[in-house]
């Protein structure tokens, strides 16, 4: 893996050349690892929150349960998971759940809070206009609640991205390989490149995928262009 | 190999450790050594300069710039600290690894503290400040009799959530070298020694979670009453994930004009 080109920091370019392949195969596997659970997450997570928030016994408990698990180092988590699933140890399917119960932690509270946040009398309006229940969470109280929902979305996915690198020390390949060849090059004065590329397209991702959800945000939600012009 | 880990477990010569092994009791202390040095330090810091910004609106800058270091890959600044510090230290001892760490642990911490203070004490209802400030409060009664008690817990969220922050990455520091429950974990899987691995995972997942509910029992007896309403019908309750949130809505409180 050692490059012809120097150890300095700055070399991340001449790195990058050398090893093209290698280095956007594992951003591929990248980004697959750090989306993949936020939108397993956000498909688990509401319907989990309107639960909690219609029904009001299983708020409490779903609100212990999944900050119990929030509070899990990732590390532990995705070495735990084989043991309690039968996995193998190396799967990324591991570095998928784990990361999958972080944001269904984080976005559970914020999808039931943000469904708490509907004004009432919004709520009663659509129930006047004859909408069932489910059309008015659809239509009604889901659209209005996508701005805090989205929030915590941000934060799961900017999470994701540092956590996903984490898996890398263990062996799975992603970003976080990057950093272990730098380390495992390093023994005889630092060798920057692949440490300071890897940190460099982690931030980009991470940057990138923010993004991508504040734009979607303002295509979902159009009313609030309105009214901010207004 | 469930069995294995309880084997592991169960082992006295694991927890008080051999000549050549430090034991789990060792690591766990040393685990939480790492792990206090780091919030101390990240307190003294980001506490005193979260009241100050929160109370006087002044350099809400600093609050931006440190939510700004929540997407840098840790593992990543870890490395290239260690990297770039060890070879300028010498000498014997672990300061060649602890010292790139409790930089990185301190710049983990530092946003949760410094930014849930702040929203902290901004969060604090106008009329409130108001009525404290018509009843004759001078600025500083203000500050350390109403804005504070009233930011507590969101100061306590801030707490939780970088005590776990930091004790999840001072166990990826072994990786690089530090000891602490880390070391199994890194030291089982380099041995394929599946036992051990996995007995220093369910001890770093235990250690997390004693060391949150103890800081979620000295919030509960250390913040007024009158704030979380924990004797009336709707008690506030709030966990570690609530920094997190509550980071990003000061982030963007802060951005928008």
């Amino acid at each position: 893996m050692i490059s012809a080109t120097g150890s300095a920091p700055w070399d991340l370019f001449g790195y990058f050349a050398d090893h093209r392949a290698e280095v956007l195969r594992l951003l591929w596997y990248h980004v697959w690892l750090s989306v993949l659970p936020v939108v397993l997450g956000l498909a688990l997570s509401v319907p989990l929150g309107y639960l909690s928030r219609r029904y009001r016994w299983v708020y409490p408990p779903v609100v212990s349960v999944t900050g119990l698990l929030y509070t899990i180092p990732s590390l532990a988590l995705f070495l735990l998971l084989p043991t309690l699933l039968g996995t193998r140890i190396l799967d990324p399917v591991n570095v998928v759940i784990a990361l999958t119960v972080y944001t269904v932690a984080l976005l559970v509270r914020v999808v039931a809070d943000g469904l708490a946040a509907v004004p009432e009398d919004v709520t009663a309006a659509a129930t006047a206009m004859g909408l069932t229940r489910f059309q008015r969470l659809r239509k009604v109280e889901l659209p209005l609640a996508v701005p805090v929902i989205a929030a915590g979305l941000r934060v799961a996915t900017v999470a994701n991205v540092s956590l996903v690198a984490i898996a890398g020390t263990i062996g799975i390949p992603e970003l976080g390989q990057l950093f272990v060849t730098g380390f495992q090059l390093s023994v005889n004065g630092p060798y920057y490149p692949p440490i300071v590329l890897g940190i460099v397209l982690c931030v980009a991702l991470a940057l990138v995928l923010d993004a991508l959800i504040v734009l979607g945000t303002r295509l979902s939600t159009p009313w609030r262009q309105v009214e901010a012009a207004r | 190999m469930t069995g294995n880990v309880f084997v592991w477990l169960n082992d006295p010569l694991n927890w008080t450790g051999t000549r050549f092994q430090a034991g789990i009791i060792d690591q766990i202390g040393a685990h939480l050594w790492y792990t206090v040095i780091a919030l101390v330090i990240s307190g003294v810091i980001g506490f005193p300069l979260g009241l100050f910004i929160g109370h006087t609106g002044r350099g809400t800058w600093l609050v931006s710039v440190a939510n700004g270091l929540r997407a840098l890959p840790t593992i990543g600044l870890l490395i290239l600290l260690y990297v770039m510090v060890s070879p300028l230290i010498s000498g014997r001892g672990d300061a060649v690894y602890l010292v790139p760490t409790e930089i990185v642990l301190v710049l983990l911490a530092l946003p949760a503290i410094l930014a849930n203070t702040y929203a902290g004490v901004r969060n604090v209802e106008p009329a409130v400040r108001d009525a404290a400030r018509g009843m004759g409060m001078t600025d500083r009664q203000v500050l350390w009799q109403v804005e504070l008690p009233n930011a507590m817990p969101l100061v306590f969220s801030g707490v939780r959530s970088a005590a776990l922050q930091v004790i999840a990455t001072a166990t990826i520091a072994a990786y690089v070298g530090l000891e602490g429950l880390g070391r199994f974990v890194y030291d089982g899987l380099a041995s394929r020694d599946f036992a051990q691995m996995a007995g220093g995972a369910v001890l770093v997942a235990a250690l997390a979670l004693v060391v949150d509910l103890v800081l979620a029992l000295v919030q509960r007896y250390s913040v007024s009453r009158g704030v979380t309403g924990r004797f009336s019908r709707r008690a506030v309750h709030s966990d570690s994930r609530e920094a997190t949130i509550t980071e990003l809505e000061a982030a963007e409180e802060l951005s928008s004009p």
